[in-house]
């Protein structure tokens, strides 16, 4: 639950002077901001304005060119990878011949499962407790997405980094991931989700991080990062 | 919030990953196939002249097996490249060399070993030697995991390239000449009746070696290639 002095602390993610580029191109930055436990950021930009890749920094995945990413106030290198991150991405990550389950179980195998929860009743959280044993294969995009997203749930971290974490998903979906945030924000954990704005975040009023050199202007090489409260 | 063993990472990997391959077992079978097919065209082409083939079975059960090894590497990450398993293993709080570790130990006992275990049906082929009956499975048994760990770091090098096919070939090849001198080498001296401990005793420092430093060149490796 968010209190007055949690600013005080060091925040869940920091980025400072955070940029990308690849192959002399920029892609994003300088970004600066900051995300606190118990709050949900939402990424803003066009297609191509670097939200994906700016995800991929933020997991460390990537080396920023130019600039740090800290977690919990400790820099993140590729050699030091934090292991406090959900990542999901626009792969699912989910093998296709296994079946949700499976991939589940596989997943709390490697990660651990967060306390309460298991592959079957993180399963049922996503609405999926009837597919628990078809394979992944004849799930539909919208499907692979929850089981993804149940992934995400199951794994004992604070931090989730959601790349377009709506796209392909249904009115019940939306709400859904909406719900899972609101819940995660609630027990002190913390959301980076990314939205090329054709899929609203309901609920609450999330802060907003704008990335837009987007493709039109990234000839001039120099992107452009603002910070409000929306 | 308890994050899982280390133990248990392993071990949910080496399940999934058998997992996999038994749901695709025909796919499986390929490496084994292809070495089968080889071995079974030289008396064809050859002609069979028991001697001549004698001469050259080791040879070809050794080339046969490097192939097929080949033929079966490049899969070895390219799945969970592609669907994005492999940036969770990345991300997870495990060392990824013992994860990929894990993984290559899957490949080699579902790609290598099938064929070690058909190896004395290869010899017969090919009218191998009776002398090196016992001998050519060792050899084998050293040489395979071997390929297997020099091929995981080609191939954590060339995953993240659209068809690397070739590019992979001509990276392992080289590196595998000299396995293939030493594992083939023990066998041709121990037909000539010569002493062929020396090359076996190299192959097996070189298999101690890999096994340490190949997993954390390919956790290396593979972080570049995602990135």
């Amino acid at each position: 639950m968010p209190t007055p002095d949690l600013h005080d602390r060091p925040a869940l993610l920091e980025a400072r002077g955070l940029s990308f580029s690849r192959n002399d191109e920029p892609i994003f930055g300088p970004l600066d901001f900051a995300l606190h436990e118990g709050e949900t950021v939402l990424v803003e930009g066009d297609n191509g304005a670097g939200k994906s890749t700016l995800l991929r920094v933020l997991a460390g995945l990537l080396a920023p060119t130019d600039g740090e990413v800290r977690l919990h106030g400790e820099v993140l290198t590729l050699a030091n990878l934090s292991p406090q991150v959900a990542l999901l991405s626009h792969h699912n990550g989910l093998k296709l011949d296994l079946t949700a389950v499976e991939n589940l179980r596989f997943a709390a195998g490697l990660l651990g499962v967060r306390q309460g929860l298991s592959p079957i009743s993180a399963l049922a959280a996503v609405g999926l407790d009837a597919f628990g044993d078809v394979p992944t294969r004849q799930l539909s995009a919208g499907q692979k997405k929850r089981v993804a997203l149940a992934r995400v749930l199951l794994a004992p971290v604070g931090l989730w980094l959601l790349d377009e974490p709506y796209a392909n998903l249904d009115r019940g979906g939306i709400e859904l991931v909406n719900r899972l945030l609101e819940t995660h924000a609630h027990r002190g954990g913390a959301a980076l989700i990314t939205s090329h704005g054709a899929y609203a975040y309901t609920s609450g009023a999330p802060r907003k991080v704008a990335l837009r050199p987007g493709i039109g202007n990234r000839e001039s090489g120099i992107g452009t990062a603002a910070e409000d409260r929306a | 919030m308890k994050p899982g063993s280390t133990a248990a990472a392993c071990a949910a990997l080496l399940r999934r990953d058998l997992v996999l391959v038994w749901r695709r077992r025909g796919d499986a079978l390929t490496p084994l196939l292809f070495a089968l097919i080889v071995v079974a065209l030289f008396p064809l082409a050859i002609g069979a002249q028991q001697d001549t083939l004698r001469h050259v079975a080791v040879g070809v059960v050794f080339v046969a097996t490097l192939l097929a090894g080949l033929l079966a590497l490049d899969t070895l990450f390219r799945g969970d490249y592609e669907d994005g398993s492999l940036e969770q293993l990345v991300l997870s709080p495990h060392p990824l060399s013992l994860l990929l570790a894990c993984k290559i130990a899957v490949h080699w006992l579902t790609t290598a070993l099938p064929l070690i275990a058909i190896s004395p049906l290869l010899g017969e082929l090919l009218f191998l030697d009776p002398a090196l009956r016992a001998l050519l499975p060792l050899a084998l048994l050293l040489t395979t995991p071997l390929l297997s760990l020099i091929g995981a770091v080609c191939v954590a090098l060339t995953v993240g390239m659209q068809r690397s096919g070739m590019l992979l070939a001509l990276l392992v090849l080289p590196l595998y000449v000299p396995v293939l001198i030493f594992g083939a080498g023990a066998c041709n001296a121990a037909q000539m009746g010569l002493p062929f401990l020396a090359p076996l005793l190299w192959l097996a420092a070189g298999l101690v070696l890999a096994l340490v430093l190949a997993p954390l060149a390919c956790a290396a490796a593979l972080r570049i290639s995602i990135s």
